[in-house]
């Protein structure tokens, strides 16, 4: 018999059981909540008189909808300008509140965007399974957890029976192999995966990425890959334990401690795919081949080298492609065939689930220290991905860096990623950044959205167009 | 939840692979705290050409004429006909939610992504899978025909065309006994109850350090 992958060992620990029609019931081990998804499923539970099944399993903040400007944070919650904005927070509070929920509020230590908050503050641990009404949920994937994303219904039905109806996925490994040249990320490594696998190549799978590029690269890192997953069609994205893993844990806040650490730590080290697993997909990169990545699409798979050029009609195989691209071409005011580094940039934005983390704000620090954002670029956001990444920023004097070259040093929340709040694009507006989806009109109506890492986005701010941030390092420019 | 068993309407179009969830509901009016309600903002960026805001009254708004869904014979839609990979990107509900207050019963496509696939279960709104050749053969009538009307028998599994087609689809058992009896997934899990709660005990006592530490 065939080894297990990681993921089927992760899915084998929490069946609750498995009903003779296929579907399965799954116990969910942590639950991060927000106040997008949440408000109809606790307006639910009490429409039907039940009450959260267990309440140390939940955890909750407010990330997606908050100010990111600091005279309005200061004014918590009660000082929120927009007014239905302030409703939706006010009504995660008031829920935490009447439940007994564990929340970190919109201003207190800990607070941060739900998949930067989990794992930094140890609520996420290898091994569990962990459940958001967030896409991104994949995040958690990194520590070897089973994290996905749930809609509201399942939302409500975990508080309700700390379970989930369940049909198990496919096996998917992603092995990249090598070692990246300098200036190449694990955002630029996840944006090439994308680009092979395709935005809906990983439909109904779970991805366990392998190999020794996902070894080499720290946790933070392995977040970056694992958040994309669902930009690949899978809910589910992992990477395997190794000592890393356990360093990363080691002493944050809901971490056990003494012996239970140790027990821990001995069954944590058995979260890994067996040698011999079986996998129903597997897709190989070789890490020498990545270069630094930029979408130029309005789909997280039309992406390319920021060395590339746009693609043309005449390259597509197909009339649907060239229908499609076309389209894109059409939205984002670009000609096929222009160079990638001749797209002038409006706005730039460093932060989401996807690239805020401390070696995230580092990496643009670096670039922007001692330069200057270009005359021709409106705003440069950089939003840390949670108040403990703030403080440490700022301890590390990065925020002084950012103000210094004419960059925004803003509050943590989700902001221009999806533009909830008042951080959007402008109708045709280009914006380099960090987050995750370049859907038409997800930064703002008509924004342009041109998805890289953090040190890209930041060579874009000081270049005031895409830029290769291997030869702006350099010195050349 | 509302029960689905079979449905016979009006066929309306969103031809465009990819279709994600932030084109069928933009985040503008997730701010809401209700369930209700997003069917005038489904599709808002595509469909209106001012930007709409949350809680605004959409009847008066100017409407793009080249959004096929704005063309009078495709008003009273009940059925959607898609293209592949529709639904991805985001996991909210809102977007089921919008596409069945628009007055949607039933989705055909020739494939979903997978939260938006499970989302539409929870909502009693039926996501049918055909091949990519069957939708074409469906997008090519509709398009010849005014008034174009399907056929979905969920216990039978099937579409059928006035034409005399009649495409055979998949779905797991479970999700279609749910959607055809209407049935209240929480109350089912709850008969469960006790298997849960041991389940838990025995976790409890073999990883400790998964329960007690958030308070």
């Amino acid at each position: 018999m065939a080894g297990k992958t990681l993921y089927d060992k992760l899915w084998d620990s929490h069946l609750v059981k498995h009903n003779s029609d296929g579907s399965s019931l799954i116990y969910i081990d942590r639950h991060v909540i927000h106040e997008v998804t949440s408000p109809q499923a606790f307006e639910g539970l009490r429409l039907a008189n039940r009450a959260p099944w267990r309440l140390d399993t939940n955890i909750a903040t407010p990330d997606h909808n908050i100010s990111t400007d600091k005279a309005e944070r200061d004014a918590g919650v009660a000082g929120m300008v927009d007014e239905v904005s302030r409703i939706q927070v006010q009504t995660l509070d008031d829920n935490c509140d009447l439940y007994g929920i564990k929340e970190f509020k919109i201003n207190e230590m800990g607070q941060g965007i739900v998949h930067v908050m989990g794992p930094e503050l140890g609520a996420t641990m290898p091994g569990m399974t962990v459940v958001c009404g967030d896409s991104h949920t994949a995040t958690h994937g990194a520590l070897a957890c089973l994290a996905h994303g749930i809609g509201t219904s399942e939302v409500e039905h975990v508080l309700a029976t700390q379970c989930l109806v369940a049909k198990k996925m496919k096996n998917m490994r992603v092995t990249v192999n090598g070692t990246l040249g300098a200036g190449v990320t694990p955002k630029d490594v996840v944006l090439a995966i994308i680009g092979v696998i395709g935005t809906a190549g990983g439909n109904g799978h779970a991805i366990e990425f392998a190999g020794s590029v996902f070894r080499d690269m720290s946790i933070e890192g392995r977040m970056t890959v694992c958040n994309m997953a669902i930009e690949a069609g899978a809910r589910v994205g992992m990477v395997a334990v190794d000592q890393k893993t356990i360093d990363y844990c080691e002493g944050r806040q809901f971490v056990p401690k003494g012996e239970l650490w140790n027990q821990a730590v001995e069954y944590w080290h058995t979260l890994h795919s067996d040698a011999d697993a079986q996998f129903d997909t597997e897709v190989a990169l070789q890490a020498e081949d990545i270069a630094p990545q930029v979408t130029w699409g309005t789909s997280p798979e039309m992406v390319a080298p920021v060395t590339a050029l746009v693609p043309t009609l005449e390259q597509q195989s197909s009339e649907e492609k060239r229908k499609g691209l076309a389209r894109a071409l059409e939205y984002m005011g670009l000609e096929g065939g222009q160079a990638i580094e001749s797209i002038a940039i409006d706005r730039v934005f460093i932060g989401s689930c996807t690239n805020s983390r401390i070696e995230d704000m580092r990496a643009a620090a670096e670039v922007a220290k001692g330069r200057k954002v270009a005359a021709s670029v409106k705003q440069v956001l950089i939003v840390p991905g949670s108040q403990m990444v703030k403080a440490q920023a700022e301890a590390e004097g990065l925020d002084k860096i950012f103000i210094e070259a004419g960059m925004d040093w803003r509050e943590p929340g989700c902001s221009m990623c999806l533009a909830m709040n008042a951080d959007k694009l402008g109708a045709g507006e280009h914006c380099a950044s960090t987050s995750n989806r370049n859907f038409e009109g997800r930064q703002g109506t008509g924004g342009r959205t041109h998805l890289m890492s953090p040190a890209m986005a930041a060579a874009a701010a000081v270049a005031g167009h895409i830029v290769d941030v291997r030869s702006f390092v350099g010195g050349d420019q | 939840m509302k029960a689905f068993t079979q449905h016979r309407g009006l066929v309306g179009p969103m031809d465009r692979a990819n279709v994600d969830t932030d084109m069928i509901i933009p985040k503008q009016f997730l701010k809401s705290i209700k369930r209700s309600g997003f069917g005038p903002n489904l599709f808002d960026e595509l469909r209106y050409l001012d930007e709409g805001q949350p809680g605004a009254d959409c009847s008066n708004r100017p409407l793009n004429p080249d959004f096929p869904l704005n063309f009078p014979r495709y008003t009273g839609a009940s059925i959607l006909l898609a293209r592949k990979n529709f639904g991805c990107g985001s996991s909210r509900e809102h977007a089921p939610w919008a596409i069945e207050d628009y007055g949607f019963n039933a989705i055909i496509a020739p494939s979903y992504a997978d939260i938006f696939y499970n989302n539409c279960f929870k909502n009693g709104l039926l996501p049918v899978i055909l091949s990519e050749e069957q939708v074409d053969i469906l997008f090519d009538e509709m398009d010849a025909q005014e008034g174009y009307q399907l056929s979905i028998d969920l216990p039978a599994q099937t579409v059928t065309t006035d034409s005399g087609h009649v495409f055979a689809f998949e779905l797991d058992e479970f999700r279609k006994d749910c959607l055809l009896q209407g049935l209240d997934e929480i109350g089912l899990t709850m008969q469960h109850a006790d298997e849960i709660k041991a389940y838990e005990a025995a976790r409890e006592a073999q990883h400790p350090w998964v329960f007690g530490a958030i308070k």
